[in-house]
């Protein structure tokens, strides 16, 4: 008996630490949704949580904010950065993954230590020479960079992804497929594709959610306010008035993020599966 | 007959190989290759590189006051984020890990600051929460801490910006979650006959069990935390007196701010030459902690 109470007391004291942390760490991002109601008054110096009032103000003034661009051309500039970005790279990494898991060819050991050794480059030391590449191929200030990189499979932690997947699919089906007259693409589209759906979901998802947020290389290749992604919109808006208006920020910090909370809700077992197989197999 | 034809489909993979050895080659290789040269040279963007063989180097390191700060920097806060993260997400998957009730729930929440990654909504938020006069030093102030000047002090900045890196553990958390899934409990039954103590069969079961886990995460992490950008540029801009400012942000003012693109190359490959000193230290260690499946 005393046992088991001794047993209750530490499941309650086990759940009270979980919560309290669990409520620490979303804490900031509920006070940033609340920020976005607050006069710089109530926010400098300020502890509670609810503004004095509620007015959707700010998200109005917030959105208009940069310079006559409206924050309809940064969501319209980053889903035309993003959704292209993401879909090839799917495609070309899904391709590549077939080419290493299912092929034996000369070379592929070294090919592979070569797709293994560009996981682990850097990007910080590629970004001057592909600045240079993509200025003498004149596509700087505009996502070209993106897409090209995407569409030659440069995102080598989503092929490496993929083949961890493809390997996980026992040979037979594909060979006999094969061995049936089906050609190597036929085989690769009729058989291996549907089986492999969860993967590229999982690898799109990753994609989407990385280059949304990514801010480093849009910063390096777009230089036109028109043609900036939401994160660049977001950073410009410190500098836009000498008194930063938090609240219109933090209002359009909560918009900025949106899509990646309700991308998340909706797909929750893919983003968990996703991370679970790329770490787990590696 | 049947040999011939699979070695003839074996050199079909070329095909699907073909877009990616492009883009390895000229978007990978090359420009790995050719960050050398320029950090060989004087390059402006704008004109042709001269070279000017190791010069920028020793600029770097005999010179260059800015570098040496920002080198220290890079170190502390890749030596300071990684292993807080890996043991925050370790902690929490094993307490998630038992099968209680509203796991998933708390799952989740511990998940989503990860969702924003680099994003400059939470890097935003950093600054406002931890401003001289922010929501963290109100809160201090009415427990009688008095204010706490985050981003003006050197000491408090790093750790501070840190702060939002190690608060993203969920994807590592989640990955460790999985991992544990994959230890056989028979161990721990034949631990628990054996006698030992739970903290025992922690680190002698646990923990080697998912060794391969905790390994990748760590090298991935380090190789991200040197590369730091977003949160410096965005939050401090480097300061107070150049104490955030780290290498990957040293690297962009050089580069694209100042346009001395030799000089940043040669940044730019400290910053490899620290990724490879760290990797390969870590690989060094590995075969002393960490445990693949079939040597058991």
């Amino acid at each position: 008996m005393s046992r088991k109470k001794k047993k209750l007391t530490h499941e309650i004291i086990m759940y009270v630490v979980l919560v309290g942390f669990g409520i620490l760490m979303i804490y900031p991002l509920i006070w940033m949704f609340f920020a976005s109601f607050k006069t710089n008054q109530e926010i400098y110096g300020g502890i509670g949580l609810l503004p004095e009032s509620f007015s959707w103000e700010s998200y109005v003034n917030g959105w208009n904010a940069i310079g006559g661009n409206t924050y309809a051309t940064f969501f319209k500039n980053s889903f035309m950065l993003v959704v292209p970005t993401t879909l090839l790279t799917v495609v070309a990494s899904m391709f590549v993954a077939y080419g290493f898991a299912r092929f034996d060819f000369k070379g592929k050991k070294v090919l592979f230590t070569l797709l293994l050794s560009t996981l682990m480059l850097p990007n910080a030391i590629l970004i001057i020479p592909r600045y240079s590449i993509f200025r003498s191929l004149n596509v700087l200030d505009s996502y070209w960079p993106f897409y090209l990189m995407s569409a030659f499979a440069c995102y080598p932690f989503f092929t490496y992804m993929i083949i961890q997947f493809l390997r996980g699919i026992p040979n037979e089906l594909d060979e006999s497929a094969y061995i049936d007259g089906c050609n190597t693409f036929k085989t690769f589209t009729h058989i291996l594709l549907p089986l492999l759906k969860p993967a590229l979901f999982s690898a799109g998802l990753f994609q989407f959610l990385w280059t949304y947020n990514d801010y480093f290389n849009s910063l390096i290749y777009v230089n036109t306010v028109t043609k900036y992604t939401v994160s660049m919109a977001l950073r410009l808006s410190l500098d836009a008035e000498s008194v930063v208006i938090w609240k219109n920020v933090m209002a359009m910090s909560c918009v900025a993020v949106l899509p990646v909370v309700i991308l998340f809700f909706l797909c929750q077992k893919y983003f968990v599966d996703g991370i679970a197989t790329t770490g787990l197999k590696g | 007959m049947k040999k011939s034809i699979i070695s003839n489909r074996n050199n079909k993979a070329f095909f699907y190989l073909a877009p990616w050895i492009i883009g390895m080659l000229l978007l990978q290789i090359y420009p790995f290759i050719k960050s050398f040269y320029y950090s060989l040279t004087n390059y402006n963007a704008m004109s042709d590189p001269t070279f000017i063989g190791f010069s920028n180097y020793v600029t770097l390191f005999t010179k260059d006051n800015e570098f040496r700060k920002s080198l220290w920097a890079t170190v502390q806060y890749a030596v300071f984020t990684v292993p807080c993260k890996i043991i925050m997400s370790l902690l929490i998957a094993i307490l998630l890990n038992k099968g209680r009730k509203g796991i998933g729930i708390l799952r989740t929440i511990y998940y989503l600051p990860s969702l924003f990654g680099g994003s400059i909504a939470v890097a935003i938020l950093w600054k406002v929460l931890f401003m001289d006069n922010g929501m963290i030093n109100a809160m201090l102030n009415s427990i009688g801490i008095s204010t706490i000047s985050f981003f003006g002090d050197p000491k408090t900045a790093l750790p501070t910006l840190s702060s939002l890196e190690v608060w993203q553990f969920g994807s590592s958390m989640v990955m460790f979650l999985a991992a544990l899934k994959q230890v056989p409990a028979s161990l721990y039954e034949a631990a628990e006959i054996d006698g030992s103590g739970k903290i025992k069969s922690f680190f002698s079961i646990t923990i080697p069990q998912i060794s391969p886990i905790i390994f990748f995460c760590i090298i991935m992490q380090t190789i991200n935390a040197l590369q730091n950008f977003t949160s410096a540029f965005v939050i401090t801009q480097g300061g107070p007196v150049k104490s955030t400012y780290m290498l990957g942000l040293k690297l962009y003012n050089d580069g694209f701010l100042y346009w001395k693109m030799g000089y940043a190359s040669a940044t730019s490959w400290i910053i490899f030459l620290l990724v490879l000193v760290f990797t390969l230290v870590l690989f060094g260690t590995s075969k002393y902690w960490v445990f693949y499946g079939d040597e058991s």
